[in-house]
């Protein structure tokens, strides 16, 4: 079902973890789906990505676009992060099966929602970038159930 | 790989090697179609009888009351569509529930798109269906009401007694898929007022491809194959001779070593529903803790998702399912954990187990302690565990 690139992200995830105090931080996805996917950018003052981090809450494929993705954004400036699209990821992952392949549009716009959030954080306008779209906190204050 | 450790038993079961074994011959020496005048032929006729008296004592029914099939999809396609056509004078009404398998919910969809209409009765939290919303569905309309024996996914063992004496004391007919049931629990179709019944050889250690539908004297449905005069001309077709005798055989052995089986297997599940419940936190046990399956145990763990878990399983080799196998192509977790309640983010962290007859104590250990590390590694990966963590220290 998946190739050995995917395996590999998903057994051995890239960066996989938080960053404090990160530069942006970006959620997407949502838990009704089965998906979400945090992104953390540590940015230096030449806007130089300088470490990501991500965490994600999903199948094998979103697991491994997430990883995939940090890969192939860390030590790009912003404007080079912007051109790693949904395809880009897929392609470094040797594809995904058909019904997995929003998980990279997932990663895309996670990396997105976290330069945005640098960019608003920063007073900057990243080029090509506009207001992610995807966002968890709608029903984030659910109730808390015991288990 | 080294060992693997099968606990998918309600996706399907190895043939057992007596069922193999008395299965072969059939294949090479006894090949003859039952339809035909010279011995190696016609002498499979009798070998069918045989097969269809064993399956029929097994529910308390008359041979002649058992129609070998496919499989149980066959079975449950067969029953709600010839019932809905042969009835169609009687009314256009069915009363299922909303935890069916696809087999029962898409043909009755297909019913709908018919003009038949249907009603999908509700579960309690434990997966039981509530017995006044299914009396309150009852109209003078009402032809059928199927429910399940037991459900694929969370166990959970339905009143099919209570079901079966509301449908008759209203006149309507009862078919129950007791694909997961038959050959696990015993079932008495007067006992339990059964008109009909689904069931599949491949779930009770027979071959796959091969079913039955009980159909009681009586019950007026036509064929649903057309062809042959097989099946008492209800079911047209060369009989799967191998498959027959596969199913025959596997439904006297299940019967044979039911009930050591599953004392085995209800102490190991139980042993199993014990350790996760005690040392894997935030998880939660579906379906009725005491009333289901022998060999089921189901579970959702928060902020985890089933398909990274099954694959991490995998890779320890552990085989087990998150919602049932049919449903792994879909991205929607399993309508049965949505009726009993469950919000879709716990219901996407679904993992079933279903025990088999060689299970083990170690192998339960062996899985226990794979699983907690599993669960705790994906937690330690999950956005939802983090949030959740930072909310409790705040």
């Amino acid at each position: 079902m998946y190739t050995e690139k995917v395996m590999d992200h998903f057994q051995h995830p890239r960066n996989m973890g938080e960053i404090e105090n990160a530069s942006g931080v970006g959620t997407v996805g949502n838990a009704k789906c089965g998906d979400i996917m945090r992104i953390y950018l540590d940015i230096d003052e030449n806007q130089i990505i300088r470490d990501v981090k991500f965490k994600t809450f999903g199948c094998g494929a979103a697991v491994a676009t997430s990883s995939m993705a940090t890969e192939l954004v860390k030590g790009k400036n912003i404007q080079e992060a912007m051109e790693v699209t949904n395809k880009a990821v897929m392609e470094a992952l040797d594809g995904l099966p058909p019904v997995k392949v929003h998980c990279s549009l997932l990663a895309e716009e996670a990396i997105h929602a976290a330069l945005w959030d640098y960019a608003e954080k920063n007073g900057i306008e990243i080029k090509g970038l506009s207001k992610p779209k995807s966002d968890i906190h709608e029903g984030e204050e659910e109730e808390e159930e015991e288990y | 790989m080294g060992k693997i450790i099968y606990l998918d038993n309600a996706a399907t079961t190895r043939t057992a090697p007596e069922v193999l074994d008395a299965m072969i011959p059939y294949f090479t020496e006894k090949y003859g179609n039952p339809s035909t005048v010279y011995s190696i032929g016609s002498q499979n006729k009798d070998v069918i009888t045989k097969q269809r008296e064993i399956i029929a004592e097994a529910l308390g029914a008359q041979s002649n009351e058992i129609y070998f099939t496919a499989g149980g999809s066959e079975s449950d396609n067969w029953v709600l569509k010839a019932t809905a056509d042969a009835y169609a004078d009687k009314g256009n009404h069915i009363i299922t529930t909303k935890i069916e398998h696809h087999a029962i919910l898409h043909s009755c969809e297909y019913l709908e798109k018919k003009g038949v209409e249907v009603t999908y009765v509700g579960v309690d939290e434990n997966g039981v269906v509530d017995l006044e919303e299914l009396k309150a569905a009852i109209r003078p309309t009402t032809i059928l009401i199927s429910v399940m024996f037991a459900n694929n996914e969370i166990g959970t063992i339905q009143p099919i007694r209570e079901i079966g004496e509301i449908a008759h004391e209203h006149g309507i007919l009862f078919h129950t898929d007791a694909v997961q049931a038959f050959g696990q629990v015993p079932i008495n179709v007067d006992e339990y007022h059964i008109d009909m019944l689904s069931a599949s050889g491949h779930k009770f250690n027979g071959p796959k491809g091969i079913g039955f539908a009980y159909i009681r004297k009586g019950v007026k449905i036509r064929s649903f194959i057309h062809g042959g005069a097989q099946e008492r001309k209800r079911r047209a077709g060369t009989e799967n001779v191998p498959g027959i005798v596969g199913i025959g055989t596997a439904a006297a052995r299940a019967m044979r070593t039911m009930k050591e089986r599953t004392d085995k297997e209800i102490e190991l599940r139980d042993y199993l529903i014990e350790r996760v419940m005690n040392e894997i936190p935030y998880t939660k046990l579906n379906g009725h803790r005491e009333k289901r399956l022998p060999n089921n145990a189901n579970f959702c763990f928060r902020f985890v998702e089933g398909e990274s878990l099954l694959i991490m399983l995998d890779m320890k080799g552990i085989c087990g399912s998150s919602g049932s196998a049919c449903t792994s192509g879909s991205l929607d977790p399993s309508h049965v954990l949505l009726a009993i309640g469950l919000p879709h983010e716990i219901a996407h962290g679904s993992l079933r187990l279903t025990l088999g007859e060689d299970t083990t104590k170690e192998d339960i250990d062996y899985v226990v302690d794979c699983l907690k590390k599993i669960v705790a590694d994906l937690r330690a990966m999950s956005p939802l565990y983090e949030d959740f963590v930072r909310k409790q220290n705040r």
